[in-house]
């Protein structure tokens, strides 16, 4: 049995693992005020509060996530919470529905619960608010009334009640405020003693994750489920019916730390903790820059890193960025063994990996950038945000006296595979920086692409914008080339 | 005060379909879709279907007692395809299962043989083939022929819009249950409860009598619901007729997508005529619109395409050709304009091609010819209280137009890789259905004994305020408090005959009906005080629900008045019929008087563009709107807030692809991108403008749903603008949305590439030792 709380009640349920959070709070606990809307984290008309117990036990951590695609299994032992567990007494509003109503941004309506509970959790966040961060939290939220100029205006005014929010024991204050209701004060005790009987009695982990004690052949039937972001969007029924191993929250898999001129993450990381993580900042200063065009806020605390490289899709954007940082992964079968492979290395041909079946990623490592190096990500789409891309690229460059001395240039959603230009990168090792390099350069790029016509673009275009991407990557080194 | 909704939609309190909770016995729906856009149907094959847990029936077109179709003003659309398939997604076949996982899982077992017939995806194609759906239609003032000669400046070109998904968040769906009198009822996500309603009893072959349809509200329509509704109503109704169940049908996004019909796209020949100070004198345009694959609403709609052919220009000689083409697509229907925007595209083309090609400013052309007091329409409708010019000069002055010009010119001067464009959008939209018949609306109200109100009427709130004003209506006209008052579900059952919820006129309309029923039981209550108290009924009145006789309160309030009304057996409930007054209009000359009133207003929109990557930003749109006089202001500025949003979308981001055999590739939402929180314009000013508003809009509030959207056509050619400010050498064809890729392409036209003389892309890995994970 899978025991979480759901708003005030404690949950044991035997749903599928694989199951969608959406359909068991919707049609089995009929809490109807989660709608449907896209079923792909698109719309956020489903985002629900997930939260998690801190190691030292003493409050819960919550993140929006788009509960159309978090696996049931991924609650286990969290504190969900939907718009039901978060009403104050009828006739009474929250601090956020009130501002809301006030600013006129509530239209048809369906929409509406989605955005407040994605405001709800950055009141309950552990972050500073500024206006940027209070609007980000609603970056994955659409209205289709398109009433964003009301609900922003909203977000402002709740922004400015959420300075007064203090950084220490901040939940006694928005419980007084009426953010949240009192319950809230009595989950951290709820969830330890949860995590308690599930370590106790071990009955909760084993009987979905198929361990050391499972043979090959039942390890390679299970299917790994990280954050659900791909694969409850490309085959829910089948991820529905099959057992699977959650890699979510498994400890091992989670964690960023340097080891000399080395960092190394667990697979499980996300994308918002990697733009949380000092050790990647430190490396990687712009990286919030870059991820702010990597899909959404809830879908950043949902996708792992890992997941995004075993998708294999040819626009993947953190498997773009990864490329150019030299990254490779750490890959351990069923019996134990473990190999390192190149992540450029990992893709074979159109979603088909250089992998085992019942291989799976544990860990990502990838030599730290020095601060003299150039590193940037380009990414550019219909939409700027939360969309997928036409074309991305990422540059490593590392350039002394005026000469290249290292390069990695990788470009997607021109190609089969997340593509590493291996042979413009070995072009340009021992280059001088001028105009006529990137000149070459780029006329290099466009014989190691094979762009198509589809959906995100004509073959033509995506040529012609990777052509403009690698020259923006060249541009803080020579303002001249355009 | 705010709409009565939002403190439900905040706390998740409010009920639409898919929250209806589900009653013992129900079965869920699936549709079976065509899987190609045409060809001769020959089998449909359900035995391998029928014999997986949980599947009950599987019905088809032989299945349907009464008649096959559904089509409202062309009968050319069957429920169930017999015969032949027209679309791709058109629906064949209806699974019934004991559950959605069921019923879905079902759909692929369910064999349906089709032999394929020639595809025509292109409306010009379909027009050369004669493939169309209602024969053309020409608007014509003056003699456009004749004009050109005296023209100093002749221009003419192509221009073309897209299509757009509707995108509602709630998707299309449908609860239908049996009644015991052998009829069904049906709760359905529509605009349009009597269209459900008449089609379901057709299909069914009963009485309208024993079809009710009830809806209580939208999670968005935008003209998604108004036609397109019915096919899920009348397919739950089928389901639960010959099951005798309750069945509940609703489409997942991507079925919807695939499935239901769009804004229409039109491409468009225009020749515009002007004199040597830039007066418009002769405008020619012939629109081919893609209706689809049956004509569900195209002809009304190529109809307000004719109708906003000159958008807020006066132009002497016009002549205005409509073809409605038969393609192999969903049949495409009404969205929030109706085919107005796509008129206004043409109109606004003609005028940048001829301004570019003049070296003015397209606001010059534009400003010269606003409409003005007593102007004719092509249609020989005069405006009356036009607002054109106020609206522009009202803008220009408040926004500084001068001054945004200017700060566009000294930021392209100084900035080699980023642009900015300007643009200016009037606009005028007509207001009213413009078949004249549907101008027509009904309210219910009663008054209970303890003073409460419950008015019903036709309308279908769907997020545009409607049931908050019709709440307003009934309780200023009656002198009481609103938290009285509640607004029904819209019901068929109560309120009958309605016209959908479209056209902008749905506040007018059914809140000028409940200001009659309002009226009628205010008399009837203040002739009894008049009789009690014996006083003078001339001069009674109630107010915050005391009765007043002049001025000064009487012996009695509202909850006493209806007590005794109550007592004194004098009905407290009220009928009242509204038809607005002097429409009318000759669909044969194409004249007359079709619109109850006009709205207007103006636009400027800023735009930003990255020249090296071709993607931009709208950094302002500051709009003067001519309300009237806003019943309330809150709800108005959200829908001129959001209908600009929505427009901006339409001319942007917002891009249907169908490959030739007419599949959509745009079919979900991780491929169809509509405006996100950053999208929006970082500034947008919405000014009310001063003016009277007009005596047939509901307390002189005019209507505000659509007119917003066709400012966002602004957003297109603001830039176009910037692209022309980086390559003043841009050959830019008049072709909406202006993506990022057209936006990057027009920038840099000259980009030439050598691809790889052999396959470009080789494995990096040995290929040996190596088993693929397939897709994960």
């Amino acid at each position: 049995m899978l025991p979480f709380y759901l708003n005030d009640q404690l949950i044991r349920t035997d749903q599928p693992a694989g199951s969608t959070l959406l359909d068991f709070v919707r049609y089995h606990q009929h809490l109807k005020g989660t709608k449907i809307g896209c079923r792909e984290g698109d719309c956020g008309a489903c985002t629900v509060l997930v939260g998690e117990l801190a190691p030292d036990g003493t409050s819960v951590q919550y993140q929006s996530m788009t509960s159309c695609l978090t696996p049931l299994g991924n609650a286990q032992g969290k504190h969900v919470v939907t718009v039901e567990g978060i009403n104050a007494a009828r006739g009474t509003l929250t601090p956020v529905q009130q501002a809301i109503v006030q600013e006129g941004g509530s239209q048809c309506g369906f929409c509406t619960v989605g955005f407040v509970m994605s405001l709800t959790g950055h009141a309950l966040s552990a972050k500073p608010t500024t206006p940027e961060t209070a609007l980000a939290s609603i970056d994955g939220n659409i209205c289709r009334c398109t009433g964003y100029k009301s609900l922003e205006r909203a977000t402002q005014h709740l922004q400015q009640q959420l300075q007064q929010r203090p950084a220490s024991s901040p939940l006694a204050w928005l419980a007084e405020e009426g953010f949240v209701p009192q319950y809230f004060a009595d989950m951290p005790a709820k969830l330890t003693a949860l995590r308690s009987a599930a370590t106790g009695g071990a009955e909760v982990s084993e009987a979905l994750r198929p361990g050391p004690g499972l043979d090959a052949a039942a390890a390679a039937r299970a299917q790994i489920l990280g954050g659900g972001t791909d694969l409850l969007v490309q085959r829910p029924e089948q991820v529905r019916a099959v057992p699977v191993e959650l890699v979510y929250d498994q400890h091992s898999l989670r964690g960023i730390r340097r080891e000399g001129d080395t960092i190394v993450l667990g697979a499980a990381t996300t994308a918002q903790q990697l733009m949380e993580s000092e050790v990647m900042l430190a490396v990687l200063p712009e990286l919030p820059r870059f991820l702010k065009l990597v899909s959404s806020t809830p879908i950043r605390q949902m996708g792992t890193v890992a997941g995004n490289f075993i998708n294999a899709s040819p626009i993947g954007d953190l498997t773009i960025l990864f490329l150019a940082l030299g990254a490779e992964v750490e890959l351990e079968n069923s019996a134990g063994q473990r190999r390192a492979l190149p992540l450029a290395e990992l893709y074979l041909d159109y979603k088909k990996l250089a992998k085992t079946v019942d291989e799976q990623v544990t860990e990502i490592r990838f030599p730290a950038p020095q601060p003299v190096d150039l590193f940037n990500f380009e990414k550019v789409s219909k939409r700027t945000h939360l969309d997928i891309a036409s074309v991305n690229s990422a540059a490593w460059l590392r350039i002394e006296k005026g000469m290249i001395q290292a390069a990695r240039l990788s470009a997607g959603g021109v190609g089969p595979i997340p593509l590493l230009l291996r042979r413009t990168s070995a072009w340009l090792v021992g280059q001088p920086v001028s105009a006529e390099t990137v000149e070459h350069a780029l006329t290099l790029a466009q014989q190691e692409i094979s762009p198509i016509s589809d959906v995100r673009g004509t073959e033509h275009y995506k040529r012609l914008l990777l052509h403009q991407l690698l020259t923006a990557h060249f541009l803080p080194l020579l303002p001249e080339l355009v | 005060m705010n709409h009565l909704d939002p403190a439900r939609h905040v706390r998740g309190e409010s009920q639409y379909l898919d929250d209806i909770p589900v009653q013992h016995g129900t079965l869920y729906a699936a549709v079976v879709e065509s899987p190609v856009a045409h060809g001769k149907l020959l089998s449909i094959d359900a035995t391998a279907a029928l014999q997986l847990p949980g599947v009950v029936r599987v019905l088809t077109a032989v299945d349907i007692p009464g008649e096959n179709q559904i089509g409202g003003i062309v009968p050319d659309e069957p429920l169930l395809a017999e015969g032949h398939v027209h679309f791709r997604g058109q629906p064949v076949a209806l699974v019934l299962a004991d559950s959605e996982h069921a019923a879905h899982a079902a759909l692929r077992h369910v064999r349906v043989e089709v032999s394929p017939l020639p595809i025509i995806v292109d409306p010009r194609e379909a027009a050369a083939q004669g493939e169309l759906i209602v024969p053309p239609r020409t608007f014509r003032i003056g003699a456009a022929e004749e004009a050109w000669a005296g023209c100093a400046h002749v221009f003419e070109g192509v221009a073309e819009s897209g299509g757009q998904e509707h995108l509602y968040i709630e998707t299309q769906g449908a609860y239908a249950f049996p009644t015991e009198m052998g009829g069904v009822r049906v709760i359905s996500s529509t605009q349009g409860p009597t269209a459900v309603q008449r089609h379901t009893a057709r299909v069914l072959g009963v009485g309208m009598h024993q079809v009710e349809v009830d809806v209580t509200r939208l999670g968005g329509g935008f003209g998604g619901k108004e036609d397109q509704a019915t096919t899920w109503g009348a397919l739950a109704a089928l389901g639960a007729f010959v099951v005798r169940r309750p069945v509940k049908l609703v489409l997942d996004r991507m079925a919807d997508m695939r499935m239901t019909g769009k804004r229409h796209p039109y491409s468009s020949d225009f020749k515009i005529g002007l004199d040597a100070d830039l007066r418009i004198v002769a405008y020619e345009v012939t629109f081919y619109q893609n209706a689809g694959a049956a004509a569900d609403l195209s002809p009304a709609v190529l109809e307000r395409t004719l109708f906003h052919a000159t958008n807020a220009y006066f132009i002497p000689n016009v002549t205005a050709t409509a073809y409605s083409c038969r393609t192999n697509l969903p049949p495409n229907t009404a969205f929030r304009g109706f085919g107005g925007p796509q008129g206004m595209f043409v109109i606004e083309s003609a005028i940048a091609c001829a301004a570019e090609k003049l070296g003015v400013t397209p606001a010059d052309i534009q400003q010269r010819n606003l409409l003005r007091e007593g102007d004719l329409f092509p249609y020989r409708q005069p405006t009356e209280g036009c607002h054109a010019e106020q609206a522009w000069n009202t803008a220009a002055e408040l926004y500084d137009l001068s001054a945004r010009r200017r700060e566009v010119a000294e930021f392209n001067a100084a900035h080699k890789l980023q642009k900015k464009g300007l643009a200016v959008m009037p606009i005028c939209f007509g207001i009213s259905f413009t078949k004249t018949a549907m101008n027509q609306a009904r309210a219910l109200v009663h008054i209970y004994t303890d003073g409460s109100v419950g008015v019903s009427t036709g309308a279908v709130e769907m997020g545009q305020g409607v049931n908050i004003k019709i709440a307003q209506v009934a309780a200023q006209t009656l002198g009481i408090s609103l938290s009285r008052v509640k607004v029904e579900s819209t019901n068929t059952t109560r309120v009958a005959n309605t016209s959908p919820s479209a056209a902008s006129a749905t506040a007018d309309l059914n809140g000028k009906a409940t200001q009659l029923a309002c009226l009628a039981l205010r008399e009837r209550l203040l002739r009894l005080a008049a009789t009690e108290l014996k006083i003078n009924y001339e001069g009674l009145q109630i107010e915050n629900e005391q009765v007043l006789a002049a001025g000064k309160p009487a012996d009695t309030t509202w909850e006493k008045l209806v007590s005794a009304a109550y007592w004194q057996r004098i009905s407290l409930s009220e009928n009242a019929h509204y038809a607005t007054p002097d429409l009318h209009f000759n669909p044969e000359t194409n004249q007359g008087y079709p619109f109850a009133y006009h709205v207007y207003g103006t636009a400027l929109t800023t735009v930003r563009v990255d020249c090296l990557r071709g993607t931009y930003e709208v950094e302002a749109v500051q709009i003067a709107h001519d309300f009237g006089q806003s019943m309330n202001p809150a709800v108005d500025r959200g829908q001129i807030e959001g209908g600009a949003v929505q427009g901006i979308g339409w001319m942007t981001l917002e891009e249907l692809v169908f490959n030739d055999e007419g599949r959509l590739l745009s079919n979900s939402l991780n491929s169809y991108k509509i405006p996100d929180l950053y999208s929006v314009p970082k500034v947008l000013d919405v000014h009310f403008l001063d003016t009277p508003g007009h005596s047939r809009a509901v307390l002189r509030s005019k209507a505000v749903g659509e007119p917003p959207l066709m400012y966002g056509i602004g957003t297109y050619f603001a830039l176009r603008d910037a692209i022309r400010a980086f390559n003043p050498a841009a050959d830019i064809s008049f072709s909406a949305p202006m993506t990022p890729e057209k936006v990057l392409v027009n920038l840099h036209p000259d980009f030439k590439f050598t691809p790889a003389p052999t396959p470009a892309w080789n494995s990096p890995a040995p290929l040996n030792s190596v088993t693929t994970s397939e897709d994960s």
